[in-house]
């Protein structure tokens, strides 16, 4: 008798349970969305894999080429951008806190007419260090970029520690590419 | 001005919430019949409250006032009018406001319809509704206010998402809410009873008439959804398994289950503790999906500006609530003793088999819903749960719901007879193995065959069970008027709710098995044969001027035979404000399925991509949604809800009760 009670008691007790089990979970999901892991988040691929080897023309002329050999040594943010793309025009301003953070800054200009690009930098400023001009975006593809803007931030022995896929925010810099490239610099 | 009175009456209402949620408890806790009272006045007050402040916010809207950030952030002077006021419940904060004024519209009803309820239990009852109306209205007025300020004024509003300019989706919410928070009243009602320790019939009988309701509108605002992604969203398809769609489908099954198991209270008084669990978990989901959609914890095709701070808030509120009320339920559940005992075989055991699978239904909704989530959460990697999980689980619960559903309506309370329904099934029976052979012959799909013999199935016994309690071809006319006046309305609304189901499926079956699709480039005067049907492509009239929009509109001539049918004109919209594409698929309706035409985009050639389809028998799914609904109206309207004294007397012996 008294074990049928015990057993109805524990009938009773199983919806909380579960349910409690649930918001451990729900509240686990926001902690981590907190902290930028949030689900639309897609690991990439190339997340410490060394950068994969380029060399492009520069998109202003005269300059020498852009390529991946040049990028060991330094920390460097590499930023996919174009003149057609809009997003990239909101990401724009923000480039310069990542350049004062002593980041090397390169830009892959992607899929662009080169007098297009060079009257958008004329227009917004130019804060890359370098620009290589990827016009028919076959190196963006050996990046694995599906949408511009994108941006990698690379590591002195040149492995890829981190990706941005659409613009950077001035949360993203603040909470996740200045710490991680402070911590890489040491 | 207008809307500092929004945000203030808001601020009133919460305290008017608070009062209400003390006072009367107390007053029920004692005895005191004047404490008790303060319930009826606070509800009023706070419904008139929460009224001015939606009201001041749709006024923003309507006067385009976007010195208010939300108006300014969602609305735009060129929108036509529709769209200005549904553009108030179009994102997320207005929403929530919709929410508590749909809330506090539901606790008035109560107090004013709810003269002939016990005292304590009605007190009891609008004192955990207005805890509710406190979590929300605190949640609007910390994280989402939508009364907030913008300076300096911009010129105009950044507009609404064209997506959203429609009128499927201007009324999809509105009606979604009715039901989610209708479902509230079950909940405090169990609430109410679990600390009173009491159910029984009479109970039932208050708590069936409010969930009803909100069934109802849950299924018209789930049905409206439904069509709008059908004809809006251009691939023809009418349900996604989408984390958003799961979040309104739950609370319907949890609900579908409460509504029939709150009939088995009411007749029977036994399976207590059961539908007090089940209104819990039925208000517990429509939390959960405010949770989901939210919180931002999912990904899903619909989203609110996603926040975590609103997350932790509204989880905080969904534990308070259902972790509240289950740890209630864990120590009074005990005291629900329980009535009537019956037979394996017999309504009550038919109805129990229903409930276990629907809820199991709910449940394995659930699981494929949050599953990317354990997954993520416990880093297992990233995966998404789509339809082939779905269908593969959903659909084998359904077939016994469905198979039953035409057998339990038959047998009698307590014990009944098998051999004895079976036999009053043989014309179902009969039509039912027809179908299947003629589908089977017609198409060599079993899936569709089976399904189809099943929807037979379904709709000839609801009728034949309508038939067996009138007996037109054994009576005469007089005597079968005379009787069909007698049955209750209920039993119509039983009758219509299974018969609509049965379309419904018939519905999802005509249009997953023998849908047709064809996706070709086209120049003009090509000309395409789908399922029979010639579709001339006439070409394309650019710059066409929209309200808000600018359109390239196409031209099909769609003929069979020879014989023109009509002429369907999909467009591909520009909008202005804010400057979004949208395609607009041009739909030819006809009794046994939707002719559907979208335009694409132009090549080099001068020739434009083009999708057409057939989708047989999809609106057999929308009408039949409708139907459904119906039936949970007209059930509503039964005498027995409507005449007030509650009779704690059962007659077994009456077999036929919807």
């Amino acid at each position: 008798m008294r074990d049928t009670m015990f057993l109805r008691r524990l009938t009773l007790f199983f919806p909380m349970a579960i349910f409690l089990t649930l918001v451990g979970f729900f509240f686990y999901r926001l902690v981590l969305i907190e902290k930028g892991n949030t689900p639309n988040m897609i690991p990439s691929v190339m997340i410490n894999r060394p950068v994969p080897v380029f060399a492009l023309p520069s998109l202003i002329s005269g300059k020498p080429l852009v390529a991946s050999a040049a990028l060991k040594g330094k920390v460097t943010l590499i930023d996919v951008f174009a003149s057609w793309c809009v997003p990239c025009r909101v990401e724009h301003p923000l480039l310069a806190s990542i350049k004062e953070a002593g980041i090397a800054l390169v830009g892959i200009n992607y899929k662009d007419r080169p007098e297009d690009a060079l009257l958008w930098l004329e227009k917004l400023g130019d804060p890359y260090d370098a620009i290589a001009s990827d016009r028919d975006g076959r190196v963006a593809i050996d990046f694995g970029v599906y949408g511009v803007p994108e941006s990698y931030l690379i590591d002195k022995q040149g492995v890829i520690r981190f990706k941005q896929t659409g613009p950077l925010t001035p949360e993203d810099i603040r909470d996740r590419l200045l710490p991680l490239a402070k911590e890489l610099n040491k | 001005m207008i809307a500092e009175i929004g945000h203030f009456s808001l601020i009133l209402a919460l305290f008017v919430a608070l009062f209400q949620a003390v006072f009367p408890l107390i007053g029920a806790a004692r005895g005191n019949r004047a404490w008790m009272g303060v319930a009826e006045p606070a509800s009023f007050a706070q419904f008139l409250l929460v009224a001015t402040s939606f009201g001041a916010l749709t006024w923003c809207y309507v006067a385009s006032d976007f010195s208010v950030l939300n108006v300014a952030q969602n609305s735009h002077t060129d929108k036509p009018m529709l769209y200005k006021i549904a553009g108030v419940w179009a994102n997320h904060e207005g929403s929530m406001l919709l929410w508590i004024f749909i809330l506090g519209l539901y606790g008035a009803a109560v107090s004013w319809l709810g003269g002939n309820l016990p005292p304590a239990l009605r007190a009891r009852a609008l004192s955990v509704q207005a805890m509710i109306a406190v979590g929300f209205i605190l949640f609007i007025l910390f994280t989402s206010n939508p009364f907030l300020r913008l300076d300096p004024v911009p010129a105009n509003g950044e507009g609404l998402n064209p997506l959203l300019q429609d009128p499927g989706l201007a009324f999809h919410p509105p009606f979604l809410y009715l039901g989610y928070v209708g479902f509230s009243m079950a909940f405090s009602f169990a609430i109410a009873a679990l600390i009173e320790g009491r159910v029984d019939a009479a109970w039932a009988r208050w708590v069936r008439p409010w969930t009803l309701a909100a069934w109802c509108f849950l299924t018209l605002g789930i049905g409206l959804g439904s069509w709008w992604a059908y004809y809006t969203l251009g691939w023809g398809g009418w349900w996604y398994w989408d984390p958003v769609e799961n979040a309104s489908f739950m609370p319907w099954l949890a609900g579908t289950a409460l509504v029939h198991s709150l009939i088995v209270v009411e007749r029977r008084d036994t399976l207590k503790a059961w539908t007090v669990l089940l209104a819990i978990v039925s208000f517990s989901f429509s939390l959960l999906g405010t949770f989901l959609v939210r919180s931002g914890v999912l990904t899903s095709v619909h989203s609110f500006a996603s926040d975590p701070t609103r997350g932790v808030f509204i989880l905080a509120l969904l534990a308070a609530v259902t972790g509240g009320s289950m740890a209630l339920f864990f120590l009074r559940a005990p005291r629900l003793k329980s009535g009537g005992l019956f037979a394996p075989v017999s309504r009550e055991g038919s109805l129990v088999l229903n409930n276990v699978l629907l809820s199991s239904a709910a449940g394995v909704v659930l699981l494929g819903t949050l599953y990317p989530l354990f997954m993520d959460v416990l880093d297992l990697g990233k995966i998404s749960v789509g339809p082939p999980f779905f269908n593969a689980v959903f659909v084998p619960l359904m077939v016994p719901v469905v198979f039953l559903m035409a057998l339990g309506t038959q047998m009698s309370w307590k014990r009944g007879n098998l051999t004895l329904a079976l036999r009053q099934l043989k014309v179902a029976g009969v039509a039912a193995l027809a179908a299947l052979l003629l589908t089977w012959a017609m198409s060599r799909s079993l899936g569709a065959s089976a399904a189809m013999g099943l929807a037979t199935w379904l709709f000839v016994g609801t009728i034949s069970n309508l038939f067996n309690r009138l007996k037109p071809s054994r009576l005469s006319l007089s005597e079968v008027w005379r009787r069909a006046a007698g049955v209750p309305l209920s039993f119509y609304g039983m009758i219509l709710a299974h018969a609509g189901l049965a379309l419904v499926i018939v519905g999802i079956t005509g249009s997953t098995a023998w849908k047709t699709e064809k996706i070709q480039v086209m120049h003009s005067g090509d000309t395409i044969n789908v399922a029979g049907y010639d579709l001339a492509f006439k070409g394309v009239e650019e710059g066409v001027k929209g309200p808000n929009y600018i359109a390239a509109r196409a031209t099909f001539t769609a003929s069979k035979n020879g014989k023109f049918i009509a002429d369907l004109k999909p467009e591909k919209r520009m909008y202005e404000m804010p400057p979004r594409p949208t395609t607009n698929a041009a739909i030819h309706t006809s009794a046994f399925g939707d002719l559907y035409a979208v335009i694409g985009d132009p090549n080099e050639s001068g020739g434009y991509v083009t999708r057409l389809y057939y989708n047989p028998l999809v609106p057999w799914i929308f009408i039949g949604a409708g139907v459904v609904a119906l039936g949970g109206l007209v059930s509503l309207g039964d005498r027995r809800y409507r005449v007030g004294v509650p009779s704690h007397k059962v007659n077994p012996k009456n077999p036929v009760h919807a």
